[in-house]
């Protein structure tokens, strides 16, 4: 990990109009941080903090209402080629092979077909699914998408990803698999990474910090730096009762068990 | 092919030859004259007299030129609406009451229209085809469109696609199985909007052989018409699913082609 900062949010602020006259809602209030080299940084909060909307403004798809985005020192005034995104959702093209869903990205950016090859092959061998580069999503279970859908976020080498509860849709064992191997590409291309979860176990086993936001409008409470050797391999660092305190330490922040802080209908 | 599959195909079978049966034997049986069901040896007869004195297989010819003219051009034209309807949801908006109104007045209604315009050629017929196939096709294309899910447009446009990349790689695939859909419905359509076509003017097609047996009171000709649409109707909605199938691969086996 190195001081030179990936991913920066300044001052970010995101309101929309509502539908029907019903005023201005604001999702993101003057949100700040910054994610350096090869650090992984999750973001917690409740539903509707606006944490996706976070990660439009980073990807370029959305433009804050005030405050600005960096990315590699860059102000990001739309979707640029060091980021990239991968949502719960695989969103894999059932017409597409295996082989030609991951190399969506680079063929929309025009990497020869020869380079586009090499990478998906190499990053299929990589996630142990060369032999079936010739599949349709269909014949996959749902871990094997998820796994394809990071290739595809991969290929196109971006410096930054964001990844927006990427493994939800999985079931709990395959969910653990997954996060190691997130966790160890990570780490081996020293890639940097912002991720969203409701997982808070996921938080702290993944990341080198864990930022904090309140409900609506989002704003980040806390950073707490997560202490813990092998960032790599979160199936090690679940053994650690370390984990246990952190995520009691998270629980606290957002004060879930605390009844009288949950208004009736509150979180949407 | 399993069991339950071949013992479907051998009930079919069965059911055909009862049908043929019955049709043979049944108006003798209960007294029906054959001027209002002739026994199927009378079609039969009369299907080779049509053949060899009354230029069947022309007319059912220009029944087809038609039918294929109609169904392609329709649902090209159909296809390209949809598609450019479902990128401007506001040229939707301003056409949708005309759009709607177009599809609730019955299509076949215009045939006298154009046989006026257009005289008694073979452009009348198409013209109905095209109109009656455009809309199933149109429709499905729109909604299709319409409902692409938003992320995928957002993964693309996230890798810097252009609005050309969008259409071709996302909306377009996107929108093939309803599109096959409308085609399906459209397929057996444009049969019926040539033989409309063909019964309200000229002397030319399988409708126009219908009212020439009609005509003649030459029931048997009547149903050799109708046999030989029927036929014209079934290859075409074939043809559509084998096409639909080619196209279609990917997805999983019970997907495609569905019940013919």
């Amino acid at each position: 990990m190195s001081d030179v900062v990936r991913l920066e949010y300044r001052n970010v602020t995101m309101r929309f109009a509502q539908s029907g006259n019903r005023g201005v809602l604001t999702a993101v209030r003057d949100v700040s941080f910054a994610v350096r080299d090869g650090e992984v940084v999750s973001l917690i909060g409740p539903s509707g903090c606006g944490k996706s909307t976070l990660l439009n403004i980073g990807s370029g798809l959305a433009a804050p209402s005030q405050g600005e985005a960096f990315v590699d020192g860059e102000r990001v005034a739309g979707p640029n080629a060091h980021v990239a995104f991968m949502l719960q959702k695989d969103l894999l093209l059932p017409w597409r092979t295996v082989d030609e869903n991951v190399m969506f990205g680079v063929e929309i950016q025009g990497v020869p077909a020869a380079e586009r090859m090499k990478r998906s092959q190499a990053l299929l061998a990589n996630f142990n699914l060369a032999e079936f580069s010739n599949h349709y999503p269909h014949q996959l279970s749902g871990g094997m998408r998820q796994r394809v859908a990071l290739a595809r976020t991969l290929a196109v080498d971006p410096h930054v990803l964001l990844l927006d509860e990427p493994f939800s849709a999985v079931d709990a064992q395959t969910r653990m698999v997954l996060q190691r191997d997130l966790a160890q590409i990570l780490r081996q291309a020293r890639k940097t990474a912002l991720l969203i979860t409701h997982d808070l176990a996921e938080a702290v086993t993944l990341s080198d910090r864990v930022l904090v936001m309140s409900r609506r409008p989002g704003t980040i409470i806390d950073e707490i730096a997560i202490d813990m050797p092998q960032r790599d391999d979160p199936i090690a660092r679940r053994h650690d009762p370390k984990v246990n305190d952190y995520v009691a330490l998270l629980m606290d922040r957002l004060g879930i068990g605390h009844a009288a802080l949950e208004p009736a209908g509150g979180a949407a | 092919m399993n069991g339950n599959a071949q013992s479907a195909t051998g009930a079919s079978i069965m059911l055909l030859a009862v049908f043929l049966a019955a049709w043979q034997w049944g108006p003798g049986l209960f007294h029906i004259p054959p001027f209002i069901v002739p026994p199927l040896s009378d079609v039969a007869h009369e299907f080779v007299h049509a053949w060899r004195f009354d230029h069947l297989l022309l007319h059912t010819g220009v029944t087809v030129a038609e039918v294929l003219a109609g169904f392609i051009l329709g649902s090209l034209l159909g296809a390209v609406v949809g598609y450019l309807l479902g990128m401007s949801p506001a040229a939707e908006l301003a056409l949708s009451p005309y759009i709607l109104a177009l599809q609730i007045a019955p299509k076949v209604a215009f045939a006298p229209l154009f046989i006026l315009w257009m005289g008694f050629t073979v452009y009348p017929k198409i013209l109905v085809a095209i109109l009656i196939v455009f809309f199933p096709v149109m429709v499905n294309v729109l909604t299709a469109v319409r409902t692409v899910d938003p992320d995928l447009i957002n993964l693309a446009r996230a890798f810097k696609a252009t609005r050309p990349q969008i259409f071709w790689k996302i909306e377009f695939p996107t929108s093939m199985p309803p599109m096959f859909a409308g085609l399906r419905i459209g397929a057996t359509l444009a049969v019926v909007g040539v033989v409309v076509g063909e019964l309200v003017g000229g002397n030319m097609g399988l409708g126009y052989l219908l009212t020439f047996g009609e005509g003649q009171a030459n029931t048997p000709l009547v149903f050799v018409a109708i046999v030989m649409l029927t036929l014209v109707g079934g290859i075409a909605y074939l043809g559509v699913i084998l096409i639909e199938q080619r196209v279609l691969h990917y997805l999983p086996a019970r997907a495609v082609g569905g019940n013919l």
